[in-house]
Parts: structure tokens; sequence; C-alpha cells
């Protein structure tokens, strides 16, 4: 009982200890900027390497001294994907935290469901999800006023995939998608787009997001004899579905994954099935292979490098959107200040040319994403390792 | 344990009525007032959930359906096409009945684990209907642009309003249950509980009387899911799978089944943990919710509600 | 590449049907012993398959040590969890009911998810196949060998079950307390050591699941809750307490969804097995195999 009660002490006295002395650098003050990703549950594999990637950039800045003297405070929440508490999260951060702008969330869904508080509360948003719903308002067919985001669009993935597709004449396809929201809405522009580009779809399966065999599925396609696959999904499904294939002898349909397939860890885990795979990248996923002229060589190899120095883990796609999110916050701050509506101008006016993590953004009026399908490269497995395709 | 007296009801009014004032006053729990919206809205689920499973004794791991029912009745008719958010919500009323009706009337016929099962599939069934007609619901992306509530033209825009407006329906579902509770309803149920085929010995009708609390329930879900769609201004299917099914058991447990107490409590505490207070555990905020829920389980088999009658039991002894 | 006939098409739908059936009904099988015992559903039944999966890996893999070797470990250490689940989490409730054992299992699988993410983390895992992974083709069909691998571990814990139930009298004795806890302690069986067994049997046949599974599937730390679900549904459709009832069950849904899958719509095939379980309950509302008269004595 006594030693319980002094452990409890001690860990007491630490603690009062640690926030005494833990003011070690002088800033001028504090910037705050607020975060939301999904770092648990079941889209953790989004939210982890972003929290990780914001931490990092956040450790970095500070220790160089911080934004023009101004200590940079991070704040992030973690919204395990679900639409009610992230949606909270933002609200807090927003009226109680103050921050002056807010990177995230990881999830299309979530980013839809908290576009209204950055709206009505006048706060900048750059979110880090995948759909162009986000930053396109059906109604007036502008982006929202307040909202941006930083990865490519499905669409530019699909036109990737498609235009690689046609230049090899392939063009009857199949899709095979995992039924969460980053599987359906890639599902959607597949089917959105086929048309545009001659292709014609004749089959169209789904999966679960913790199915076990997805041979079934497979078993369908191969009876319908398509020229090639389309799997977009995210996780361990995109790895079985591949095992699947080469296990069901379809080696020889050529098989395209989305570009959630951007981990190495994909290809380890893949056991050799990953072979002769292509999918759509950003720059940062290949930084090695960019050659020395491209503009984003530098930036990505020093993320890459700073990441694995740091975590000791291979770097993930979806990091390098929130890379992209925080450095244009940064810049933001360090030009005009913590004022949230100069902010938000900044950022429409001013992101121009920007060399980011997944290509070099240019935002405007009309464009809340600032990025073109250029800003996919095809890359192919080849020996375990990416290598761009021709 | 069982009766319920005015006194405690009117307390629990006046700190609903007082609840934004007091937060307001300290900036620590500023926010609390957004949390108790969600809060309140859970709350009405586990009310009729309560009536069901502690006071008829009947298990259900579907109710997150009927919640999501609501929800989608409410976004899909304001959204596609353009209906009053209010009509909205008495046609997801009238939706979810039926379909409780419609599952309740052969599944109330199990017992025990085959009923927890057969709503489980129930629900699952409902979730993957959300993901799959994506032309209706949006699919996984969800549905966003759902108008907010006003009331004869009084926009419920802020989190204050919108927390009188939902703790309103609580507070009145709350009362009606009660006098349900009260009533030769009430006894009925407890008899169910006790023993069905005494129950029916002594004429009650039981499946009647099941059917009419599952419905019931089913119906308190669909409000709050028209509530949380129109405060939310989005809804995606993930909100309504068959972890909240789960959470709203585990709300149930950890109050106390057996009391209706227990429901608020239960919703409370769940709500502000899993929103609020678990944060401060950062990753380990899994595992110090299982042990809550293993501790209160097995320190306290009347849950949480059950507290004040062991301190009483305590100072008499 | 030729096309595929519709015949192969089916034979391979039934391959896989009953391959994913078999991780099921291994499942259901943990599910019904523990139930027989103690009329307890265990909600973290799935969490041993994911174990199972993961301490394997991390023997075999990590450490590795062979195959022979780690296969016993694993299932070892797993079955020590599963009677620590008894110990700390079932034993000490008080005042048993449904909901507190739902709840009180629920919880259990809980802390033993998160401790496992914090122990793997958050990535899946890959364990090589026992046998290696050439496809053997039977009739225009493609079965992995380690199809073969589950399949074939399912009957011999069927087989060993039925051994140890029907031969042995600790089997025996079981036996006894499912039929009647009191009348059981009353001839000298102590029934908590039954009840401790029968934890310590499911968690080993759990681990067994996951270890067979893991290589076609891979293996990451939340896998557990589907599983338990689909292993619930196997053993609610074979009948609660049923050990034919929970292999029919688990193959039964395994085959619907490879099938549905396949024939009408992969992405309600779930929702069609969960259909065809609703179904069989509202007709014969104690399951396939299990006896409503049985039912009606059981507490729960």
């Amino acid at each position: 009982m006594t030693l319980r009660r002094i452990s409890i002490i001690a860990t007491i006295c630490l603690f009062v200890v640690g926030l005494l002395i833990n003011p070690a650098q002088a800033f001028k003050g504090t910037y705050k900027v607020g975060a939301v990703f999904s770092v648990t549950g079941r889209t953790s594999f989004l939210g982890d390497p972003e929290k990780k990637t914001a931490e990092m950039l956040a450790e970095q800045i500070n220790n160089a001294g911080g934004i023009n003297g101004h200590k940079l405070e991070l704040i992030i929440y973690d919204s395990e994907g679900d639409a009610t508490k992230c949606n909270l999260a933002v609200k807090k951060l927003i009226t109680k935290d103050k921050v002056c702008a807010v990177i995230g969330p990881s999830l299309s869904g979530t980013s839809m469901a908290v576009l209204p508080v950055a709206e009505k509360n006048k706060t900048p948003l750059i979110s880090c999800a995948a759909s162009y719903k986000i930053v396109h308002n059906e109604k007036t067919g502008k982006p929202y006023k307040w909202v941006f985001k930083t990865p490519q669009t499905d669409t530019m993935a699909v036109e990737a995939i498609y235009s690689h597709l046609f230049k090899r004449g392939l063009n009857k396809i199949a899709i095979i998608s995992v039924t969460s929201g980053f599987g359906a809405s890639g599902r959607g522009e597949l089917i959105r787009l086929a048309p545009t580009y001659g292709m014609i779809i004749v089959a169209d399966e789904k999966y679960g997001p913790k199915d076990t065999d997805m041979t079934a599925q497979l078993t369908k396609i191969k009876g319908k004899a398509p020229a090639a696959i389309v799997n977009w999904s995210v996780g361990p499904t995109q790895v079985t579905v591949l095992r699947n294939w080469r296990d069901l002898g379809m080696s020889s349909i050529p098989f395209y994954q989305s570009h959630g397939f951007g981990s190495r860890k994909n290809i380890e885990l893949a056991a050799g099935a990953a072979e002769g795979i292509l999918c759509p990248l950003g720059s940062c996923n290949i930084a090695g292979l960019l050659s020395a002229s491209h503009p984003q060589k530098d930036v990505t190899m020093k993320y890459s490098k700073d990441y694995k120095a740091r975590y000791n883990e291979p770097l993930s796609s979806f990091g390098g959107h929130a890379w992209d999110a925080l450095q244009m916050v940064v810049q933001a701050l360090s030009n005009v200040g913590d004022d949230k509506a100069k902010i938000r101008d900044y950022l429409e006016n001013n992101i121009k040319g920007f060399v980011g993590q997944h290509g070099v953004f240019n935002y405007s009026l009309n464009d809340h994403n600032g990025l073109t399908k250029d800003a996919f490269n095809m890359v192919i497995v080849k020996d375990g390792d990416w290598a761009l395709a021709d | 344990m069982l009766r319920i007296t005015k006194l405690p009801i009117t307390i629990f009014a006046l700190f609903i009525i007082f609840f934004p004032w007091i937060a307001r006053q300290i900036p620590a729990i500023d926010h609390y007032t957004d949390i108790m919206v969600f809060a309140g809205i859970y709350c009405l689920i586990t009310i009729g959930l309560s009536l069901l499973m502690g006071y008829a004794g009947q298990i259900s791991l579907g109710h997150a359906a009927f919640y999501g029912i609501g929800a989608y009745v409410s976004a899909i008719l304001t959204v596609r096409y353009g209906l009053n958010p209010w009509a909205c919500m008495c046609i997801g009323v009238a939706v979810t009945a039926a379909v409780a009706l419609l599952v309740g009337a052969p599944s109330l016929k199990l017992k025990g684990h085959y009923l927890a099962m057969a709503t489980l599939a129930f629900g699952i069934i409902i979730f993957i209907i959300f993901n799959e007609e994506i032309e209706w619901t949006g699919g996984p992306d969800g549905m966003a642009g759902i108008p907010g509530l006003s009331i004869f033209g009084f926009e419920l825009d802020s989190v204050e309003k919108y927390f009188y407006l939902v703790w309103g329906f609580v507070l009145a579902a709350f009362v009606f249950t009660v006098n349900v509770i009260q009533s030769g309803t009430g006894r009925a149920l407890r008899a169910i509980h006790a023993s069905e085929p005494a129950a029916s010995a002594m004429g009650v009708d039981v499946s009647r009387f099941k059917i009419m609390i599952f419905v019931y329930s089913a119906v308190l879900a669909s409000l709050a899911g028209s509530l949380y769609a129109h405060y939310l201004n989005f809804v995606n299917p993930s909100t309504f799978d068959l972890f909240f099914s789960i959470k709203l058991l585990i709300m149930i447990a950890l109050g106390g089944m057996h009391n209706i107490w227990g429901a608020v409590i239960g919703a409370g505490l769940i709500t502000f943990l899993s929103y609020e207070w678990l944060h401060y555990f950062e990753e380990f905020d899994v595992i110090v919710y299982g042990a809550i829920l293993l501790l209160v389980t097995i320190f306290l088999p009347q849950g949480l509600a059950g507290v004040p009658g062991i301190v009483k039991d305590w100072f008499r002894s | 590449m030729e096309k595929i006939t519709l015949a192969s098409q089916l034979l391979q739908y039934l391959i896989t049907g009953l391959t994913v059936g078999s991780v099921y009904a291994m499942v259901a099988v943990g599910f019904n012993i523990i139930y027989n015992v103690t009329e307890i559903i265990n909600f973290a039944q799935g969490e041993f398959v994911m174990l199972g999966g993961l301490i394997m890996v991390f023997f075999h893999v990590a450490m590795g040590l062979s195959l022979i070797l780690a296969f016993p470990a694993t299932v070892i250490l797993v079955t020590l969890v599963g009677m620590l689940l008894d110990r700390l989490a079932i034993r000490p409730i008080r005042q048993p009911s449904v909901l507190t054992l739902i709840i009180a299992t629920i919880a259990a699988s809980i802390i033993i998810k998160g401790a496992a993410m914090f122990i793997w983390g958050k990535d899946p895992y890959d364990l090589p196949a026992f046998s290696g992974r050439n496809p053997i083709t039977f009739l225009g069909a493609v079965i992995q060998p380690q199809y073969l691998w589950v399949i074939g571990f399912l009957v011999f814990v069927v087989i060993a079950l039925s051994i140890f139930f029907d031969r042995t009298i600790i089997g025996k004795a079981m036996s006894a307390c499912a039929d009647n806890a009191d009348a059981a302690s009353l001839v000298g069986i102590n029934v908590k050591q039954m009840i401790l067994l029968s934890f310590a049997l499911s968690a080993g046949i759990g681990a067994v699941a996951g270890i067979t599974m893991t290589p076609i599937s891979l293996m990451e730390y939340d896998r557990g809750v589907m599983l338990a679900i689909k292993g619930f549904g196997a053993a609610i459709l074979g009948g609660l307490g049923s050990f034919p009832g929970a292999i029919l069950g688990g193959l039964i849904i395994g085959s619907i969804e490879s099938f549905g899958a396949g024939l009408i719509s992969s992405g309600y095939k779930d929702a069609f097995a969960l259909l065809v379980l609703m179904a069989v309950l509202f007709f014969k509302p104690s399951g396939i195999f299990g006896d409503i008269e049985i039912s009606k004595i059981k507490r729960f």
C-alpha cells in the first residue's frame, strides 16, 4: 500500500517538475494550428503517418526557431475515423483551443462532416482526404470558401490509370473495390470516367475491408476474361487480393492498383505477388527514382530521409498529405500571421508553384486542390521495388 | 429501486436547464454543452433500450439500425426531395415503426443468444444497405448538406439552442417512459422479465407487450437519428455500424440496466469518456476503456445507478 | 488466357467457401465449448484467433522457430490467455446475467485488442504458407495448399474433440457440467476447473484457426471482431452447443458468402448469409441442430 502511494506521489512530482522546466526556448508567442487525423481505429493507416509527419515537422520548425520567432503549437486530436468525434474535435479546436487553421481530417467522410463547421466558424481547413466533393460545392459549382485539400483526387488517379491503359490499347477492364469510403469513391470515378477513355467495364466486384479471401470475386472476373483488372482499396485486403490473383493463375491479366498501394510494406507483404503491378503514385513515394532536375526531388528526398530516421519505418503516401497541408499553413503564418481570414486569402491567392510532397500546388479562386493529373507517376513493381513505368 | 419519484426528475430537469450557463462560466468545460447534445441524442436511444432490455428482458444488438433509418430518412427526404425536416422526422418514425414491427414480430419469439444474433444480423444487413445503395445514401462517404432545424422560423442554429431541443425530447421521453413503467404495462413487463410462462399464465399477452416495447424503443432511436442528422448536417454509414449497437449495450450495462436512471447515466458517461476524457490517455484509451468496463461489470453488477443503493445499505449496516 | 468454364467457377466458389467456412467453423466450435459448460457467449473468441496468428508470426518469422516448434508454442501461449480471461474477467463476476457476461467478454476483447495494437502495431503481418504457395489445379479450379491445411485442421479438431468428450474422464466430466452444473458438482466434479478448462480449450482452437488462416489472409490486431461475429452466426445457425451444428453452420455461411459473391452480388454477400441465418431462426428458433426443449431449460 505504502509503496503504491509513494509511487503515485513520485509520479505527480515528476509531472509537476516536468511542467516547470519544459519551456526551455524563448519564443515571442505561439501560433496555434489544429489537426484531426484518424490515428487509431480502422483507418489508422491514414492517420498514423499523418500524425507522425505533422509532429516531426512541428518539431523541426520549432528547433529552427519557430515561425518568425513564434512557436508553432500543434494540437492534434484523434477522430478514430468517426464522423461524430471528428465534428466535435474540430469544433473544440476552433472554439476552445482557438486555433487559426485546421489540417485534416484524414477521410472523405469525416471531411464532409466538418466542412459546415469550418464554413460557419470562418476557419481555414486543409483536408487530407481524396474526394473532390470536399472542395466542390455541388450547389454553386465552386469550392467552399474556407476549405482546401492537398491529396490528389480519385479523378486524377483514375485518369492516370485510364491514360496508361489507353496507351497500351487495353479497354476491356474489370473493377474490384473495397466497400469503404476509399473504395466506393474510387469505384464511382472509375465508372464515371470510363466512357471518356473508351473503357468497357465487364465486371464490377466488391469485398469488405475485413474479408479474408477474394477468390470468389476474382473467379467471377476470370470468367469475364477482361484485358486488365483495376483494384481500389487500402489496408491488408489490397495485398490479399493480389495473392489471390496470382494463385488463381491470372498473372497474365495486367493488374492496376490505386494510389492507396503506396507503401513498400505492401510489396513485402504480397510475398512476390506484387511483381509487375502498376499503380499511380505521388512523387514522395518514389523520391529516389526522380531525376535530379525534378522540382520535387529535394523536398521529397529530405522528407523520406527524415521520416525513416525518426520512426524507422517506410514512408506511406498519406503522411505526405499532412506534410503539404502543414507546410502551406506555416508558409501562410510566416507571411500574414495568425489571422484566420488572412490565412485563407493567402492560401487562395499566394499558394502558387508551392513545391510539396505530392506535387506542385497552385490554389486559386476556383481550385482549392491545386494539383493536376501530372501529380501522379505511373509506377511498376520490379524486383520488389518501385520503378517508373513507361 | 423501481419506484421513481418526482424529486430526482426535478433536479435532473434543473441540471439540464442550467448546464449550458454553468459550462459558459468555466472556460475549461465550455465545449461540454456540445458533447451534451450528443449525450442527449444517445440518451434518447438508451431510455427506450433500457425499457426493452432492463424491464422486458429482451436483448437487442440492432438498435444502431433504427437510429440509422431515422437519420437516413431525414437525410434523403430533405436533401433529395426538399421536404420539411419535421415532416421527415415523422416519416422516419413511421418507417422505423413499420420495420421494427416486421423484424420484431418473428425475432422476439427467439430467446437469449438467438435473439441477440437475430438483431445483430438485422443491424448488419441495414448497415450494408446504407453502404451499397449509393444512389440513395451516398455510400460509405455519406451525405452532406442536410439542413438544420427551425421552429416557426426560429433557427436552432447554435449549440445551446439545439441542446435545449434535444434534452427537451429526452425529458419528454423519460417522463413518458417512467409513466409506462409505473403503470400496469410496467408490471406486465417485469413479469415477462421474471418468467415468461408465469406471465402468460397470469393472462399477460407476452408477445404483444414485447413487440410494443420493441417498436417504442425503435421509434425513440429513430427520433434520435433524425436529431443527429439535422445537427451534424451529415450522415455516413459507419456511425450506424455494429460497434454503435455494442456501445449502446455498454451504456445500458454501465449505467445499470434495471433502472431507467442507468440509461441516462450510462449514455452521459460513455459519451464523455469516448469523446473527451479518454483523449488524455492517448493511445492507451482503448485499454482504459476496456478496463473501466470490466471493473464496473465485476464490482458494480447493478451498474452506476446502483451506487446510491449500495451507499445507503452501507450506512444502514 | 483461356476462359474458365462455369463448372470450374462453381467448383472454385465451393472450395473457397469451404475454406473460409472452416475458419468460421473453428471459431464456432470455440464458442460452443465455453457455452456448453457455462452458457456464456465469449465475444473475445475472435481475439484468440487474432492472437494465434500474430503470436505465430512472432515465433515463426521473428524468432525463427521451426513450424513444428512454433505451432505448439503459440497454441500453449494463447491457451494461457484463455485461462487468464476466465480467472480475471469471468470468475470474479458475482451476479452473472446474459448482459453482464456479454459485456465482460466484450470488455476483455477490447483490452486484448488494445494490447495487441501495442505489441504489434496496426500493420498486417504475413506468415509463410506451411507447404509453399504453388497452387494445385483441379478440374479448372485452383486450390492453395494452405486451403487443405485449414480444412485438414478443422477435421483434426473435430476428431480430437469427439475423442476427448466421449472417451476421456475429463471430457465426460465437462459434458456433465454442461448438462447440469449443480448435479455435476454433487458427484464431485470441480465445476470451476471445468470452466477454466473450457476457456483453455476454446482458446487453443481459436489459436489453431488463426495460425492456419494467416498465410491466406494476413493478420492484424483488429481482425477478431468480424471473425467472432461470423463464428457466432455459425454457432447459432447450427444450434448453440451442437458441434456438428457449428461445423455445418460455418461451412454453410462460408459457402453462401462465396456463391453469393460469385453469382449474385459481391457487395451484398455478407447480407445473404445473415438473411439465411435470420430465415432459419424464424422457422427453427434454436438453429438447425439445436433442441428447442433443451434451450428452454438453459438460463440464457
